[in-house]
């Protein structure tokens, strides 16, 4: 042994658990600060009534004993639940579209991106253009159904059609991030698989149920993934279409936050904080799905 | 390939599917469209009621000059730049880091650090909206460009760590141990040996980032207010309060906001799909 590397330092002994904290730390620094510490702090604020700037009085519970009698909070928390169970459509709805475009004719490249791009408009403009489509005079949606015999709808006003109306319109980039994503997985569908299928008499329907779709799953996972969190974080949509109205119809979890604590309806930070609370713990359940299954898919990897 | 290629079907088959994608193409983009037709429209044709008629003259330069000259419109345009480009770089050099860290080394606490960046990237923005608005108004940079960029840094390292670090696990790991035998330094091996490879990664991950914060609305509201600091997607709201109920010069603005990430888009399309669909499949 030469005493060159007899006495190697400590950072050099140690240097395999030095290194990766170097490389960790600004990043998990920035997301501690931005990130995790708020999630606490929120929680700790909806225990206060606080206006923002004054001093904020410890009054426990109170804010959420409050949201058991807010009509307005069970009105926003049903309204989730309808974004959640209807933005699921996305799903089925973005297989078909990709079933149909998953042929080699010319062109198609450009159909496919084509029939992708409304996901990369911003919702603000979405939602712009959702709501000009709905308008009751110069709406083309209106010029269409007149044009079939039908009266026309203000769907926009109609505090029966509203909230659907958005989400209709939220619907429309959602299908085309699962299209893409099914399209993915469409082309690495294992063609021999498909043979055997076939020389079985597995046709259509059977064939998409049995040989397809299980080798989807991938791709179905991450569908669920992004609509579920997309539903339950719709803000923009909302608040550009129709600014919660008409009588408050359209309000979901997220925008009645934002409502009690930072618009003209008053700076309540804690009881907005309780609402953020509530959504958050929804949420909650669907990531501890998330993180568990990925977390299986870790173990399984690391065999 | 499933569905069966239309190839192998009839002569039939083959033209229906031919005119059945244009016309599915279209009723899928009606809004849209609808949307750009407005745009072109001079104001007389929406007092005239002549909503989908021929128009009645072409006012595309007009229409889209106003939005240029007789509003904040390039402001906000600038502004939504100042965030964007910024919190790219930062978010990406970030994540490329913590996602060699965790891609890379064995230490305790690695699936929970990297979980931890995971769960925070699905958490619903209310619950950090009070506190992150509390703490960009003390640190003195609320209605700033520096305070939106800072919170985006910091929110979208959750979902880039996620991205870099399943793209690093991918790469082949004798190529790292070759290089420790040589006795290359921890460092050199990232900025040398593996940050080279990543070029796809960091590609795929500028993109999606540009379009998620160019996109963005919902913090332009909580931590910006007036032409100073927010950006075209709090602009555009701006706008069509100043120019109330002219369809034509709203249309033309909301498509002008609308461009930049489908410019982006339709660029960098590979990278873009790649990085959207990492995970899509096995």
């Amino acid at each position: 042994m030469s005493t060159a590397v007899a006495n190697p330092s400590w950072l050099q002994r140690n240097k395999m658990t030095v290194t990766p904290l170097m490389f960790l730390l600004p990043g998990v620094l920035f997301f501690l600060v931005y990130v995790i510490n708020p999630i606490i702090q929120s929680f700790n604020i909806s225990l206060y009534e606080w206006d923002g700037l004054g001093t904020a009085t410890y009054i426990g519970l109170g804010n959420y004993t409050e949201l058991f009698d807010d009509r307005a909070f069970e009105i926003s928390l049903w309204n989730n639940l309808k974004w959640l169970a209807l933005y699921l459509l996305a799903i089925p709805a973005g297989l078909l579209i990709a079933l149909f475009l998953n042929q080699n004719v010319v062109g198609i490249r450009i159909y496919k991106s084509l029939f992708f791009f409304p996901f990369v408009i911003s919702q603000v403009v979405v939602g712009l253009v959702f709501s000009w489509f709905y308008l009751p005079r110069e709406g083309l949606l209106n010029a269409v159904i007149t044009l079939f015999g039908f009266e026309p709808i203000n769907v926009l006003g109609d505090p029966t059609m509203a909230t659907y109306g958005i989400i209709a319109a939220g619907l429309w980039p959602q299908t085309a991030y699962c299209m893409i994503l099914y399209l993915t997985g469409l082309n690495a569908v294992d063609p021999e698989q498909i043979e055997a299928g076939r020389l079985d008499g597995a046709k259509g329907i059977r064939m998409l149920w049995h040989i397809i779709l299980p080798q989807l799953r991938p791709a179905t996972f991450i569908a669920f993934v992004v609509t579920i969190i997309g539903a339950l974080r719709s803000f923009d949509l909302i608040s550009v279409m129709t600014n919660g109205g008409p009588f408050g119809t359209t309000r979901v979890l997220s925008f009645y936050m934002f409502e009690k604590a930072l618009s003209e309806y008053g700076f309540r930070m804690g009881y907005g904080s309780a609402i953020a609370v509530v959504l958050f713990l929804i949420m909650l359940v669907f990531i501890g799905y998330f993180l568990w299954s990925m977390y299986r898919e870790e173990r399984a990897a690391r065999r | 390939m499933f569905p069966t290629p239309i190839e192998k079907r009839s002569r039939a088959a083959q033209i229906s599917y031919q005119t059945l994608i244009p016309i599915a193409l279209i009723v899928w983009l009606l809004p849209l469209i609808a949307v750009a037709m407005f745009s072109i429209r001079p104001l007389t044709d929406f007092t005239n009621g002549n909503y989908w008629g021929l128009p009645s003259s072409f006012e595309f330069f007009t229409n889209y000059g106003r939005v240029f000259t007789d509003s904040d419109m390039p402001r906000y345009m600038w502004n939504s730049i100042l965030i964007t480009v910024p919190t790219v770089i930062g978010a990406v050099a970030l994540s490329t880091m913590t996602g060699f860290a965790l891609g890379i080394y064995r230490f305790r606490g690695n699936l929970l650090i990297f979980f931890m960046f995971i769960a925070g990237n699905f958490v619903p923005f209310q619950i950090l909206m009070v506190p992150v608005r509390d703490l960009t108004l003390s640190v003195g940079l609320y209605d700033t460009k520096m305070g939106l960029v800072m919170f985006h840094i910091a929110f979208q390292t959750g979902f880039c760590t996620l991205f870099m670090r399943n793209f690093i696990r991918a790469l082949p790991f004798e190529l790292i141990e070759a290089a420790r035998v040589e006795g290359v330094k921890e460092w050199r091996i990232f900025w040398f040996v593996v940050l080279p490879l990543m070029r796809p990664a960091l590609a795929a991950l500028a993109v999606l980032i540009f379009t998620f914060i160019w996109n963005d609305y919902f913090w332009a509201i909580v931590l910006t207010q007036g032409p100073d600091a927010q950006p075209v997607t709090a602009g555009i709201t701006q706008f069509n309060s100043q120019f109330i109920a002219q369809y034509h010069l709203m249309s033309a603005g909301s498509i002008v906001a609308a461009i930049p990430p489908v410019l982006m888009f339709f660029l960098m399309q590979k990278h873009f799909i790649a990085g959207l669909t990492l995970g899509a499949v096995k």
